[in-house]
């Protein structure tokens, strides 16, 4: 893990609990703006990937939390692999997410932490995603019922999703999932 | 002497895309390739884990991988794109930070493998296995654009497989095997992946970029190597060609089914039937016995 560098030290608490979570030190940045060019999903976002690390390092951190781009990133990482800095921006990404969640911030695209939460649902307690379990989890938590209701129909007319979940691992899965929830709560309160 | 993996097939692969699963173990049977599906896996958290936790997203891939050293296996092959990705990334964040190879210890309770070699299908295909003595069927009426998707190749530091801006493993591999491939600058570009879902209308305009590209160079089949690429260039199509006016009927093959028609096994047995966009038309000519 790369230790900050002393001249590239940053005043933000934001910053901070990103390097923490991530070791990405997002005070390497200098704008050259590849990863909101090269991220195929900014036109969508109200701040490019490069103005969100820009906010971070701001300590703009309610702008950073409330906003759509982190949720919307679809970690494709192409702007990990393109920063010349060598900054793990879709780590960053995942961090932003992770510290808004830990925070209670209401997410700016609902939708996106339902799906997370309908499907870490799922595996917990199937052991493997139970796909039609996850969709059903997913439209309750969105009320969304009848979307892609024509494309759920197909799916099971040709026999692509399984109707039962099979359980395998589950209780090995679960045991996981309760495992690192209390490693995390220690971690936090350490 | 074969060469033996341990399989980690994944949820995908057990349901919507079990056309790959299919395939791959035809492929894997004609090239002498031996599979051992790992007993008991579980899902490897995919990015529900990673954008929400990432001690889980580490605990999940590497629960599987320490049941496949219990199998005395070294080499584990993981089809589906984000499988894959997050295997190798768990092995990466265990060996670059030692912190994180004991906590996952702890959680896990074992002390974590730490020899083990994790490849994708495209991999072991391309690593001197001898493909073309097994063909037997001429695939020449295909035009394919080889579709890479985000995953496979990136980030390269952790992935380390082919090149990341324009990979050709799949390329080279069809061509080997008799099927044509088509250049074209669309090869990694993203189809939404994961927000197909939620963000719809994104997955809906990437992807049709994707297939804009694909006829510009007169494609006529898009081959993949990932579950969630398959899904969305398959079912969305004709969502796509509704909503931008457009006509594609580019059926969406898995590299694995193409290779395992060119060996010569019958279509109806690599679950052709389960694809939205139809390959009837397309293959008509070609597998008549």
């Amino acid at each position: 893990m790369m230790e900050p560098n002393l001249t590239i030290t940053s005043q933000s608490p934001l910053t901070e609990a990103i390097f923490r979570e991530t070791g990405q030190n997002v005070n390497l940045c200098y704008q050259c703006r590849k990863c909101a060019a090269g991220c195929p999903v900014s036109y969508a976002m109200d701040y490019t990937p490069s103005q969100l690390i820009h906010a971070i390092r701001l300590g703009m951190d309610d702008l950073v939390l409330n906003s759509k781009t982190a949720w919307l990133c679809a970690t494709c990482e192409t702007c990990t692999t393109r920063c010349p800095q060598e900054v793990d921006i879709a780590k960053v990404m995942d961090a932003v997410k992770i510290i808004a969640l830990r925070q209670g911030v209401k997410p700016a695209v609902p939708q996106v932490a339902s799906f997370y939460k309908a499907a870490l649902a799922n595996i917990k307690k199937c052991g493997r995603m139970f796909e039609l379990g996850m969709i059903m989890g997913l439209k309750l938590r969105t009320f969304d019922f009848f979307k892609d209701a024509g494309l759920g129909m197909k799916m099971f007319r040709k026999g692509k999703l399984k109707m039962i979940p099979s359980f395998t691992g589950a209780w090995t899965t679960w045991k996981i999932f309760r495992r690192v929830k209390s490693f995390e709560k220690k971690n936090q309160n350490a | 002497m074969t060469q033996k993996y341990a399989y980690y097939p994944g949820c995908s692969l057990h349901s919507t895309g079990a056309e790959y699963d299919t395939s791959f173990r035809a492929v894997c049977d004609k090239v002498g390739v031996e599979l051992q599906e790992i007993d008991g896996w579980i899902c490897c958290g995919t990015s529900p884990a990673h954008c929400t936790s990432k001690l889980l997203s580490l605990a999940l891939p590497y629960k599987n991988l320490c049941l496949a050293e219990k199998m005395g296996l070294t080499e584990v092959v993981a089809p589906c794109a984000a499988c894959f990705s997050r295997l190798k990334a768990a092995t990466y964040e265990a060996t670059e930070h030692p912190e994180i190879e004991r906590q996952l210890s702890d959680i896990l309770e074992t002390p974590l493998p730490k020899s083990l070699n994790i490849v994708s299908p495209l991999e072991i295909f391309s690593n001197g296995i001898d493909v073309t003595s097994a063909v037997t069927r001429e695939l020449g009426e295909l035009k394919v654009v080889c579709y890479y998707g985000c995953l496979l190749t990136r980030p390269p530091k952790v992935m380390q497989f082919d090149e990341c801006e324009y990979p050709m493993s799949m390329d080279r591999l069809l061509r080997s095997v008799g099927i044509a491939t088509l250049d074209w600058s669309y090869k990694t570009d993203c189809c939404g992946g994961s927000l197909a879902l939620t963000e719809t209308e994104v997955v809906c305009k990437l992807t049709h970029e994707i297939f804009e590209e694909a006829k510009a160079v007169g494609a006529n089949a898009v081959a993949v190597a990932c579950p969630l690429c398959q899904a969305n260039l398959d079912t969305r199509q004709a969502e796509i060609e509704q909503k931008y006016g457009t006509n594609y009927g580019l059926p969406i093959f898995y590299f694995t089914q193409l290779m395992a028609l060119a060996f010569g096994v019958p279509p109806d047995k690599l679950g052709l039937h389960k694809h939205f966009v139809s390959a009837d038309e397309l293959l008509a000519g070609i597998c008549k016995g």
